[in-house]
């Protein structure tokens, strides 16, 4: 499961929609790995104002991974301007400017979605309740007493 | 043709055997391609989102979000999200190294993500699922709310759902419908060959606000072949008391009903609902 997810995750149980701690869910013995992806700033641009960057900062911290910055990034800085050899130009004279991902888009790509949690667990901080990740695929069948 | 929702639950329907019949059927795949495919023009997305996949199974539709945009899904490639009852179904997913996130979970207990998550939804195939309860602690209809409630608040305002489901008869498909309704939504069901066997059941939902143009009216405006039988059209003016019991326009609309159940009605002409002069 993508950290990303670990961001909208919250507890299934109904007594905990009202609670503000069933957000977010504390992983716990958690097994990482990195999937590889396709960089997608158009689609970074379109979820980071919907990130929630406290919790996520938190999330982060209990996983062991580098914290991060204090702030939200700016939506200006997931590009940044180079100048590249513009095509078929032997000459290499005439320059073109091009858009491309900067170093805190790559980051965050990184971050939210190539790393993945792979096994463990995700503990609600409201009523307790352990949700098992197998194979990055997290349990949220709940039994039919606590639905 | 028996369906599978009368025989057993969901999660012990698809077991190993038949996931991987489900899956492997080329007839299977071109139909749930078409039917994502369709899902998709009917969201209209303009640019990269996160999506949710209800009932994701082995990801037939998922590995349709996940294309690029260069192979034929709009504005891809899109994040989603899936979830599904049926372990199996995921097994097979994980094999196939789907893109996607999975969960294993049952829509009928709720959408577990907090407000605003998804820019939109999609579901082929699985919310008929929903009409059957398993035990006597639910009911059918507090699995659809308790779904449909969830689902309302984890899309963004403006935001869409697509659900294509196979109804078993007219009540069903007006009991999932109007549960959307009253969990918030605008909604509004469109119909692929309709009346023939192969006729399949688009519910649109809309979720207000945001740079949203209105309804289903408006998600089918300028598409072909579409015909818009508005029912609230209908009632409005009947409510704004154009059409008196008695007048004209009644007698009309009352011979016309009546032509349509197939019953023999007399001609209209310039007399019709003419009050009738006093003789002398």
């Amino acid at each position: 499961m993508k950290i990303l997810t670990l961001n909208f995750l919250t507890c299934a149980r109904k007594l905990c929609k009202s609670s503000n701690t069933a957000f977010p869910l504390h992983p716990q013995d958690a097994e990482l790995e990195i999937v590889e992806q396709d960089m997608n700033v158009e689609f970074l641009r379109n979820i980071l104002p919907r990130l929630m960057w406290e919790e996520l900062s938190g999330v982060v911290g209990e996983l062991g991974l580098p914290a991060l910055p204090p702030t939200v990034p700016t939506l200006e800085s997931l590009t940044e301007k180079k100048l590249k050899a513009a095509e078929n130009d032997p000459t290499g004279m005439n320059v073109v400017e091009v858009e491309v991902p900067s170093q805190v888009a790559l980051d965050l790509h990184r971050l939210l979605l190539e790393t993945c949690v792979k096994e463990g667990k995700l503990v609600c901080g409201s009523c307790g309740h352990e949700y098992q990740v197998r194979e990055g695929i997290a349990n949220f069948l709940l039994p039919g007493h606590l639905v | 043709m028996s369906r599978p929702e009368d025989t057993l639950p969901p999660d012990l329907f698809y077991n190993d055997t038949e996931s991987r019949k489900y899956t492997t059927s080329s007839r299977i795949q071109k139909i749930q391609s078409d039917m994502t495919h369709r899902a998709l023009d009917l969201l209209s997305l303009t640019h990269s989102s996160l999506i949710l996949d209800v009932g994701c199974g082995s990801g037939l539709s998922g590995e349709i979000l996940s294309a690029s945009d260069a192979q034929g899904t709009p504005a891809g490639p899109h994040v989603w999200v899936g979830f599904d009852i049926s372990a199996s179904m995921l097994g097979v997913a994980l094999e196939k190294e789907v893109d996607g996130d999975l969960f294993l979970a049952d829509a009928g207990q709720g959408v577990p993500f907090r407000p605003g998550t998804f820019d939109a939804a999609i579901s082929i195939s699985a919310i008929q699922w929903l009409c059957n309860a398993e035990s006597s602690e639910e009911s059918a209809s507090g699995r659809l709310s308790r779904f449909f409630n969830g689902l309302y608040a984890s899309l963004r305002r403006g935001g869409r759902a697509v659900l294509q489901f196979y109804p078993k008869n007219d009540t069903q498909k007006t009991m999932i419908s109007s549960a959307a309704i009253r969990a918030g939504f605008g909604a509004g069901l469109l119909e692929d060959d309709p009346g023939t066997k192969n006729a399949k059941t688009y519910l649109v939902l809309t979720v207000g606000g945001g740079e949203l143009d209105g309804d289903i009216t408006g998600v089918v405006r300028g598409m072909e072949g579409v015909d818009v039988m508005d029912e609230r059209r209908r009632a409005k003016e009947r409510r704004r008391g154009k059409e008196e019991k008695g007048s004209k326009a009644w007698i009309v609309r009352k011979k016309e009903q009546m032509e349509r159940k197939g019953k023999v009605v007399k001609a209209n002409s310039k007399y019709t609902g003419r009050k009738r002069r006093i003789a002398f």
